[in-house]
């Protein structure tokens, strides 16, 4: 354990490092792997584990060596077979990339990347279909001053994404019902999917 | 004499072979004869019942036997054929022949007192009754127009009525008129309602007084009279919005729309309820239709700002204000209109263009009782703000006295919450105005110290004398014109830059008050090149040449367009309005149903406007952004409040 925690000070102290270990264990640091050891970790800044944090991913993973850490990695994705599981690590992907102090929202940018490491899998479509969505928002709020518009979003419209993925079916969308709690992305975003249909 | 007496088995005796004789006669007879022959009979058993029971009092009562008797060995034969003829006889008298009327009463009576009225001929008489109106008014809804047919209607349920008076019993008149009502009236509904539309096209009031009293004594049958009545107001309504070619007239069509079906629901539905309801949605409906871009509110402020420029007799004004503040309440967007409202009245009392102050009053105090106390307090204030300025201007002429300096100069102070935001403006006063701001500040200090004074040059006016050429005009004019005009006293020729320059104000400030005085009217000033647009490069000079028949005129400064802004400020002050409500609901709430949340907030706000969902939506999004509210985890359709 002693000579895994020396190595991980090279690669915790840092992105880079966090790179380093990538190499290490072979698996690209955009792999939703990755972003689920930082959830194991209970990592709170992007891109850096403290030491605390290692030793409690280490301990979670059960790996004291470097070959079974890199197996570990590796299988990491069974993790989130069970649903309360998922929902929490989801949560926690939003989280991971509120990178101020006082920020609530994250940009559309990231929010596209985050959808693609963490939903795609699952949902490839869906996803597919939302990210187009909200970049071509992006730019038409560039051309046009469209007043509700969004460049970033909350944790419950992050959350709502994965709820409304679950219980919507995109076959059936005559049955969405707007005057339910639903986020107001959400309804435009439904509103977008039906205008394409027709087109 | 020997009284001839008659022992029991013999009166019996006889009793019984009269009976046999009257069934004999009955049998042979019909109809009206053998009414009659019943009648009689009947009549004569009733007559020998009571002597029996008379003669032989200290039996047992013998009425029930006689009956019994009467009923075992007459009634139960002739029944039949007595409720046939009694009802040809009232369909006889149905097609307007004379029967006689005491015939049948008796013979009703018999059956009464069979205890079997109902089950042997009411029933019976019911069920041709409907018969007989079935075709009746399957052929005069053929021929007759809606009017006739319910002149028909209403005539025969008065016989309907008139004959259980005289022959039928009481209990009948209920099912009967049902009966008749159904077949007339609901049976061919429809086809009568299409005659509504056309009644209420003509103004026929007493036809539509009469299908109103027809169909009101029927369950739910004045649902589709409102129906049509509610489509009717709402198409007119909404033709005078498509027709509509300019604000004011729209409003006065309205008024008069709305005077015209008031007086229907008044003098043809007698008030009711239904009615009055049928009104107002009809009115929601169209009065809240766009018109060439403008609201409905704008157009109702702008009709109520031209009243009160015009002013007229305090009879006539009153009446227009208080249909106009009715109106109002059929508008969703009071908000809005409250908004225009105030502009148009800061315009009217500091341009002193308000024809009449009571008038002023007036119709605040209407829309006070309409719309509650919070809708008039800034407007209110407003006109509060230049009695006071009144005041103020006394005593701060008292100051004056010593200072002979000083141009003359008169300030009116606005309270700033009462009267619309405007832009301050950092115009450079002319000299001679220096002196006068300076003066007024100095008083103002000596009344009160914690106040500060900003302010609005945009809003002011000036005299000013123009010594042209021919003769001395005095213009009145906007502070900004009058800043631009005095340039003039200094230089012959100014470009556009170098007005601006001195003068610091915006582009569109500049071109605006250099149109109004070289392009307008009045060419106070003359522009090179001599385009009708103003341009950067543009040259002006004084018009010395300038004249007019009068000695002084108006330049005005047309306003710029406020809708915009209006509009801008009222979703302001709503997204405020919603966060406010929102947050009241769920803090007396704690955990709420997002429908409930929202049903609740369109329910607070709805005096004021209609809230956009959508619009509430966001403001939660915003309110949970904000850690007001957070969603509930389980129940991602109920929110909680955060304390």
């Amino acid at each position: 354990m002693q000579l895994l925690i020396q190595c991980c000070v090279l690669w915790f102290v840092s992105p880079e490092g966090i790179e380093a270990l990538c190499n290490d264990v072979n698996v690209n640091h955009t792999d939703v792997r990755m972003l689920i050891f930082a959830w194991k970790m209970k990592a709170e800044k992007q891109g850096y584990f403290s030491k605390d944090e290692w030793r409690r991913g280490l301990k979670c993973l059960g790996a004291d060596t470097r070959p079974k850490l890199k197996k570990a990695i590796e299988g990491l994705d069974k993790e989130l077979k069970v649903p309360e599981c998922f929902e929490d690590f989801y949560s926690y992907a939003f989280q991971y990339c509120l990178t101020e102090e006082k920020q609530r929202s994250v940009d559309i940018e990231t929010i596209c990347e985050l959808l693609n490491i963490v939903l795609k899998s699952e949902f490839p479509n869906q996803v597919n279909l939302l990210v187009e969505y909200l970049k071509v928002g992006k730019q038409l709020f560039k051309l046009i001053y469209v007043q509700n518009d969004y460049r970033a979003l909350n944790m419950d419209q992050w959350r709502s994404f994965y709820r409304f993925f679950k219980e919507v079916d995109f076959h059936d969308l005559e049955n969405y019902d707007s005057s339910q709690a639903w986020t107001v992305i959400i309804d435009n975003f439904v509103e977008w999917l039906k205008e394409k249909e027709k087109n | 004499m020997e009284r001839k007496t008659i022992d029991l088995e013999q009166g019996w005796d006889y009793m019984q072979k009269g009976i046999t004789k009257l069934k004999k006669i009955l049998r042979e007879t019909h109809d009206e004869f053998m009414l009659r022959e019943l009648e009689q009979r009947w009549i004569t058993h009733k007559v020998m019942v009571r002597w029996l029971s008379r003669f032989f009092h200290y039996l047992p009562p013998l009425n029930g036997v006689g009956l019994t008797c009467f009923r075992d060995l007459v009634y139960m034969e002739v029944r039949a054929n007595a409720r046939k003829g009694v009802i040809t006889l009232i369909d006889k008298e149905r097609e307007g022949e004379q029967i006689d009327r005491s015939l049948l009463k008796n013979v009703v009576d018999m059956f009464v007192e069979m205890d079997k009225y109902e089950e042997d001929f009411e029933v019976q008489m019911l069920e041709d009754t409907a018969n007989y109106y079935k075709s009746k008014a399957t052929k005069w809804i053929e021929v007759d127009s809606c009017p006739d047919y319910m002149l028909k209607a209403e005539e025969c349920l008065r016989r309907e009525r008139e004959r259980v008076t005289h022959y039928l019993h009481s209990s009948t008149e209920q099912k009967l008129v049902e009966k008749v009502q159904h077949e007339l009236l609901v049976t061919h509904a429809n086809q009568l309602l299409d005659g509504v539309r056309a009644l209420l096209r003509d103004d026929k009031v007493e036809d539509l007084s009469r299908m109103y009293r027809l169909y009101q004594k029927i369950p739910k049958g004045l649902d589709p009279v409102e129906n049509v009545f509610k489509q009717h107001i709402t198409a007119e309504g909404t033709a005078l919005v498509q027709q509509a070619e300019e604000a004011s007239s729209l409003v006065r069509k309205f008024i008069e729309l709305h005077d015209k079906y008031m007086t229907y629901v008044n003098d043809c539905f007698i008030n009711h309820t239904l009615f009055h309801k049928a009104l107002k949605e009809a009115f929601e409906v169209f009065c809240n239709k766009n018109v060439a871009g403008s609201s409905s509110a704008e157009l109702l402020a702008t009709f109520c700002d031209n009243i009160l420029k015009k002013g007229g007799s305090d009879e006539a004004i009153e009446e227009t204000l208080e249909k106009v503040v009715k109106l109002l309440a059929y508008i969703s967007d009071k908000d809005l209109y409250a908004e225009f409202y105030r502009k148009k009245l800061a315009r009217r009392l500091l341009f002193d263009r308000s024809a009449n102050e009571d008038h002023e009053k007036c119709i605040l105090t209407k829309l006070k009782q309409q719309c509650g106390g919070q809708f008039t307090s800034k407007m209110e204030g407003m006109v509060m703000d230049l009695t006071l300025a009144r005041d103020n201007q006394m005593k701060f002429e008292e100051y004056l006295q010593d200072n002979t300096h000083v141009i003359d100069l008169s300030v009116t102070v606005l309270t700033t919450g009462f009267w619309p935001s405007y832009k301050s403006s950092d115009l450079n006063l002319p000299v001679e105005m220096v002196k006068c701001v300076e003066v007024f500040k100095e008083f103002y200090e000596t009344k009160t110290k914690h106040r500060k004074l900003t302010w609005i040059y945009s809003l002011g006016t000036c005299h000013i004398i123009g010594k042209f050429e021919p003769k001395t005009i005095e213009l009145v004019v906007s502070t900004y014109q009058a800043a631009a005009l005095l340039l003039f006293n200094s230089a012959d020729k100014l470009s556009y830059s170098e007005i601006m320059m001195q003068l610091n104000l915006t582009h569109e400030d500049v071109v605006r008050l250099l149109h109004s005085l070289s392009r307008a009217k009045y060419k106070i000033l003359s522009k090179e090149p001599n385009t009708t647009t103003i341009w950067p490069n543009d040259t002006f000079e004084f018009n010395y040449k300038f004249t007019d028949k009068m000695r002084r005129i108006k330049i005005p400064l047309p306003p710029v367009d406020e809708r915009k802004k209006v509009i801008e400020d009222v979703d302001k002050d709503r997204r405020y309005a919603i966060d406010a409500a929102i947050v009241r609901i769920m803090k007396s709430s704690k955990v709420l149903g997002h429908q409930q949340l929202v049903l609740e907030c369109v329910q607070q706000l709805g005096r004021m406007f209609k809230p956009d969902i959508k619009a509430i939506k966001k403001r939660i999004e915003d309110l949970i952004t904000r850690d007001y509210l957070e969603r509930d985890q389980e129940n991602p359709n109920t929110f909680k409040y955060l304390a």
